[in-house]
């Protein structure tokens, strides 16, 4: 889930009562599975909802390349190396797509990028926790590209055409990213007492900002109701942490590794895993740009933009050389 | 020289080049100037990575004693490393990184492909699929080496400093030495000497169009693929890219 507390119209659904013809008749196209096309008629909240939403997506899939790209250089194994290689460059594929999905509802690339560099728009909190250990890169691909997958399989059904198709090309790559994951964790937790340390430490620290990912809980929330009616989210952010915690407990057992909750326990009675909430005070202040990372992640993907100026500049200034060329000789 | 001990060190050649390479390229992950970049340089130096499991596996086998890819990648040490000077140079900007491309694809592509008709059927092999994937680099680099060249006055001077910081390593690839001679004398690979005509047609052609000067000779740099004089540069590469196997020795990962 790279998006999290996705602000919507904040007024809450309208019943079909205050909808004016136009939007009544988006509702019931919503409604019935129809898909959205960029040049449908939409209400305004919705286009900037989904900006809003597709934006920090992608926005989390380019700093998303940072905690990774920390351990490319020091990848233990050519193998090892070439994979974290595929699995980052996927990643901003990823955020390729998104962008261009942003760009069919009248944002452009450039817009988008501005507004993250300038801190008006944000990108998942995970991204601000550091990778430490090469165990780290086991914990990123199981428990963040895990936790993503959650969210990111429903949202294939979305109603906005351009982000759904996005979806289905990007949650094929992702679980084969979450796979790879397991499958460096798995190498660590059967390995030398030192790996399985390692990697006992990765799940200590990447546990509950796992769970952030989702989000505080939003049964109450205005926000998450509009998008809900809309379905540019299709389920509430505990029903898919629930998801996600039944779904890695087991996992966590088989790699031999304790989940660092107490308090986890099976529920007979719910059919699921009772479990403890993360600190939302930690949330919060990693939201607000106080977490451990935040700094310099911001740093680099504005050293990143600064830096390159003059390459854009220079290739766009060739580019009108040879448009002026070719206009000439014509 | 021994047919078989001249096998091994131009393999060496070959795969610590892609490797050492492959691993600057991948210092940009996440630091690109635009998002295309950032995916294109990921590719690139995945490809030579690949490149690079497929020159030191062999390598490991011609050598005979054991020594698997990773072995070579991560227990060497830096004297033992062939690459050529060119490809353990910094990064630098943008621009640096994309003439250092240029450069060395210019010498790459042309080389893969003779190796590819060359006399040694494992080697022809690999070659055969590098080079595909090497000319699909050299495209790349040569239009951003033009597009920047001809670009503003700006991007034009970045790129002039880069390529008159960068020529003097361009001498190396084409000296040859006793492995390079062995290697001629079994049809394996040709002469590097042989290989500068193509090569300065292609620097002369894509400078041209970039409106860049290729500097005038001067002492050129080398001891890359020999191992008897490699950069400073080279022993912080090894620190960082051999850390988890020197400093955890013998775990599987």
């Amino acid at each position: 889930m790279y998006a999290q507390m996705v602000q919507s119209t904040g007024k809450g659904v309208k019943s079909r009562a205050e909808m004016t013809e136009d939007e009544r008749r988006f509702q019931d196209r919503v409604d019935a599975g129809e898909k959205i096309e960029p040049k449908d008629w939409m209400p305004e909240g919705y286009r900037r909802t989904l900006i809003r939403q597709i934006g920090q997506h992608a926005h989390s899939e380019i700093v998303g390349q940072l905690p990774e790209g920390n351990w490319i250089t020091r990848a233990p194994t050519l193998e090892r190396k070439a994979i974290l290689l595929a699995k980052v460059q996927d990643e901003a594929g990823h955020g390729l797509y998104l962008y261009c999905a942003a760009e069919t509802l009248g944002v452009s690339r450039d817009e988008l990028t501005e507004d993250l560099l300038s801190g008006r728009m944000k990108y998942s909190s995970i991204f601000n926790y550091p990778t430490l250990t090469w165990a780290d890169m086991g914990a990123v691909g199981w428990l963040v590209d895990g936790a993503a997958i959650m969210n990111q399989v429903p949202l294939q059904r979305t109603s906005y055409g351009p982000y759904s198709r996005a979806m289905i090309r990007i949650c094929k790559e992702e679980s084969f990213h979450q796979r790879q994951g397991y499958d460096i964790m798995l190498k660590m937790a059967r390995g030398t007492p030192a790996q399985k340390r390692m990697a006992q430490d990765a799940l200590n620290r990447f546990w509950y900002p796992s769970l952030m990912m989702f989000g505080p809980s939003d049964a109450d929330s205005v926000h998450s109701a509009q998008s809900m009616a809309w379905k540019i989210k299709i389920n509430t952010n505990d029903e898919l942490r629930q998801k996600f915690v039944d779904q890695t407990v087991p996992q966590a057992e088989f790699l031999g590794l304790t989940v660092p909750d107490p308090d986890l326990k099976w529920n007979e009675e719910r059919g699921h895993y009772d479990f403890s909430e993360p600190d939302w005070s930690e949330f919060f202040a990693v939201i607000a740009g106080e977490g451990p990372c935040n700094a310099e992640r911001m740093a680099a993907r504005r050293k990143a933009w600064d830096d390159g100026a003059w390459v854009r500049e220079g290739l766009m200034a060739h580019a009108e050389k040879k448009r002026a060329a070719k206009v000439a000789a014509e | 020289m021994d047919e078989n001990a001249a096998l091994f060190e131009f393999l060496l050649r070959m795969g610590d080049n892609t490797l050492i390479l492959g691993h600057r390229v991948s210092e940009w992950c996440g630091h690109a100037p635009v998002l295309e970049e950032d995916i294109a340089l990921a590719n690139t130096a995945l490809d030579l990575i690949g490149q690079t499991q497929m020159w030191l596996g062999l390598a490991g086998e011609i050598e005979g004693q054991g020594r698997s890819a990773d072995d070579l990648a991560f227990l060497r040490d830096a004297w033992d490393f062939r690459n050529l000077l060119l490809v353990e140079q910094p990064n630098g900007d943008f621009g640096q990184t994309m003439m250092r491309q240029f450069l060395f694809d210019a010498w790459h592509l042309p080389m893969l492909t003779m190796l590819a008709v060359g006399g040694h059927e494992r080697i022809a092999e690999i070659a055969a699929k590098a080079a595909k994937e090497a000319a699909y680099h050299l495209d790349r680099s040569a239009d951003l080496v033009i597009g920047l060249g001809d670009g503003t006055e700006e991007s034009h001077a970045r790129m002039q400093a880069a390529l008159d910081l960068l020529w003097p390593y361009m001498a190396e690839p084409f000296e040859a030495d006793e492995v390079d001679a062995a290697m001629t004398e079994a049809g394996v690979a040709p002469d590097p000497g042989t290989m500068r005509g193509a090569f300065m047609e292609k620097v002369g052609a894509v400078m041209d169009a970039a409106t860049l000067t290729v500097p005038e000779r001067r002492f050129a740099q080398t001891g890359g693929k020999s191992g008897v004089r490699h950069s400073e540069h080279l022993g912080h590469i090894l620190t960082q890219m051999q850390w988890l196997q020197r400093a955890y020795p013998g775990a599987a990962w």
